[in-house]
């Protein structure tokens, strides 16, 4: 009974992670924790391998030694019926958007429903127009291909694929990234209010400082091939570690943290 | 941590109220739809208890939705009792958001087999009318360049004559070796039978250098290089590289398709010479070891039989060949709109008109070259 007291069980496990492309060291032992229905971001300077850290999570990338659990399964080695399964769990939406683009809108959100389900097609077509919905795109947008949207209505799109599933983690690459203020905002706004109600756990990589303040429960940064802070935002700015100090203490890193205590 | 327990979502009738219970998720609905269809549902009041509930997920709450929908379309009252205040939440924000969720639009209505007929025969004209001037616009550009020949891009020109010619050597050497052990066997059959097996030098020269090593050579270039530039082009077009281009002021045509068209008119007729000395070698080796007809008089016969004249029309074809393979490869490559699809298709199209048009002008060429006069 005390186990289950516990209020947040970790999702994502990492332990002793070592990944490398040839000679080159991306990450060296590195940990990481992410307990259920948090939003952490990854942040790092350019290099520091935070996509790549998503990926190896995601099963994209096989890591060189240690170990990832994922809801309590081990994925470093997994069986591909296992992978499947898993897959089913999680929704990526990745940087370009990633849409299929001879599909329209309404398919692309239901490619992952027909793959992982045997619901008749009518039922489908209703639940991919009520996640196009929930990402905050007009009605229309279903029966659209993806060359005819805009940047912001394609990142909307492609998170509605990645919540085709109902998944209970969402893994976000530069969600906000080439978007405008507003959109930005918004798209932020977004994804808190898909966390609350639908309980998610986020995960994702950014640059964005808005974001940061804004979304995030907990904040991981990686440097020096592991993650060297893993606080809320408030608290990782105040780090000594020099890696952190220059990423936050440029100016335009004071200015979203003046900007952020002015509206609080 | 793993349950036996099956993941489904249920709904019964106890005592009159009628209980959602279980796991109203996107697996758990999965099993739900066709009990759904079977119940009879009582006239007036329906109440639905959700105290039940283990999970709902956006996709149960839209099936739930849905059911309420239905009841109260026919006109049914429905009341939700006993459900928990986070399921309640998602249930308003599904409802909310459903509402405001796209219909799915009408399929379109069919078409004609007439107008499907205009259509498509408009499609292929504007399409012609589209290379026709996008050939025009090649031309202008070259005008330009002879006028600036400083401009000309030598890197360009000599990388694409390596791959296409260069690299290209292997592959030719191999197919029209086989083709002309092909003809000479073939052939050599019948001019056995006859015992004028010393014709076979004839058979093989005259079909191979006028007609077989230049056509083969083309349709394999058209499959090897000319498909290359479209998916070459096509990329660049989806990335907006081609735009990019444009922006920093140098001319698509003057870097994508002027090389391309003048390394390729220079390679094919190279690679044709090429193709008619491994084919009539291939045709020599089968006439020895099928004909008795040995090397020496093969080679001692063959200035006799073959003139300049036919080595010369066969070679000459080739460039004709080079321009419309490259002219339809570069001009589908920048037809791709969109994406990956759109790449596929124009290279599909490219490399079945370059060879089309390859053909056709093969038989344009011996209509004319058979009305002058000029069959040998």
């Amino acid at each position: 009974m005390a186990l289950s007291m516990e209020p947040a069980a970790p999702v994502i496990a990492v332990r002793g992670l070592r990944i490398q492309f040839g000679a080159t060291v991306i990450h060296e032992n590195l940990d990481l924790d992410i307990r259920r229905g948090e939003v952490v971001a990854l942040v790092g300077g350019s290099g520091s391998g935070k996509t790549t850290l998503l990926r190896a999570i995601i099963m994209l990338l096989q890591p060189a030694a240690g170990s990832i659990q994922l809801f309590d399964q081990e994925i470093v080695g997994i069986g591909d019926s296992a992978a499947f399964r898993l897959r089913r769990r999680f929704g990526m939406l990745f940087q370009q958007g990633a849409l299929f683009s001879s599909l329209t809108v309404r398919e692309n959100v239901a490619v992952p429903l027909h793959e992982h389900t045997r619901l008749p097609a009518q039922r489908i077509a209703e639940i991919a127009d009520l996640k196009i919905a929930l990402a905050g795109l007009p009605a229309d947008t279903g029966a659209k291909l993806p060359r005819e949207l805009s940047g912001g209505m394609i990142k909307r799109a492609a998170l509605a694929r990645a919540l085709a599933l109902d998944p209970a983690l969402l893994f976000l690459d530069e969600p906000t990234s080439g978007l405008d203020p507003v959109s930005a905002g918004a798209f932020d706004e977004l994804v808190v209010q898909l966390k609350e109600s639908l309980k998610l756990t986020v995960v994702m990589v950014t640059h964005d400082l808005d974001t940061l303040w804004s979304a995030t429960d907990r904040v991981a940064f990686l440097g020096e091939k592991r993650v060297i802070g893993y606080a809320p935002m408030r608290e990782l700015t105040r780090a000594e570690h020099p890696l952190i100090r220059a990423y936050f203490e440029g100016p335009r890193g004071r200015a979203a943290r003046e900007q952020m205590c002015r509206a609080k | 941590m793993t349950l036996n327990v099956p993941v489904a979502a249920i709904i019964r009738q106890e005592s009159g109220i009628w209980r959602c219970e279980g796991y109203w998720t996107l697996d758990g609905i999965e099993t739900l739809d066709r009990p759904l269809s079977g119940i009879r549902w009582p006239a007036g009041v329906v109440q639905l208890d959700g105290s039940g509930i283990q999970a709902i997920d956006t996709t149960g709450a839209l099936c739930l939705l849905s059911l309420v929908a239905d009841l109260e379309r026919d006109s049914r009252q429905v009341h939700r009792i006993q459900f928990r205040e986070e399921h309640l939440a998602l249930l308003d924000l599904v409802q909310e958001r459903r509402a405001s969720a796209g219909v799915l639009p009408p399929p379109p209505p069919r078409q004609s087999g007439l107008e499907r007929l205009g259509r498509s025969v408009a499609f292929h004209l504007s399409g012609a009318l589209g290379f026709l001037a996008f050939i025009g616009e090649a031309a202008v550009a070259l005008g330009r360049l002879m006028l600036h020949p400083g401009r000309f891009r030598w890197r360009a020109l000599f990388g694409n004559i390596e791959t296409a010619g260069v690299n290209a050597l292997p592959i030719i050497a191999l197919l029209s070796f086989m083709m002309g052990i092909v003809i000479a066997y073939q052939g050599g059959q019948q001019l056995k039978a006859y015992g004028a097996n010393i014709f076979i030098v004839e058979l093989v020269s005259l079909t191979m250098l006028r007609e077989l090593a230049p056509l083969i050579t083309a349709i394999i270039v058209a499959g090897r290089t000319g498909s290359s530039y479209t998916a070459q082009i096509g990329t660049m077009q989806v990335t907006e590289e081609v735009d990019a281009l444009r922006t920093i002021g140098i001319p698509p045509m003057d870097l994508l398709v002027l090389p391309k068209l003048l390394a390729l008119i220079i390679a094919l007729p190279l690679l044709t010479v090429f193709a008619d000395a491994l084919s009539v070698f291939g045709g020599m080796v089968m006439a020895r070891a099928l004909l008795e007809v040995s090397f020496s008089d093969f080679l001692d016969r063959f200035p006799q039989v073959v003139t300049p004249t036919s080595f010369l029309l066969g070679v000459g074809k080739a460039p004709v060949f080079a321009a419309i393979i490259a002219l339809v490869g570069c001009y589908q490559g920048f037809q791709v709109r969109g994406g990956a699809d759109s790449v596929g298709r124009q290279t599909t199209v490219s490399v079945v008109q370059s060879i089309f048009l390859v053909i056709a002008a093969d038989a344009v060429f011996s209509v004319i070259l058979g009305s002058v006069g000029l069959w040998r």
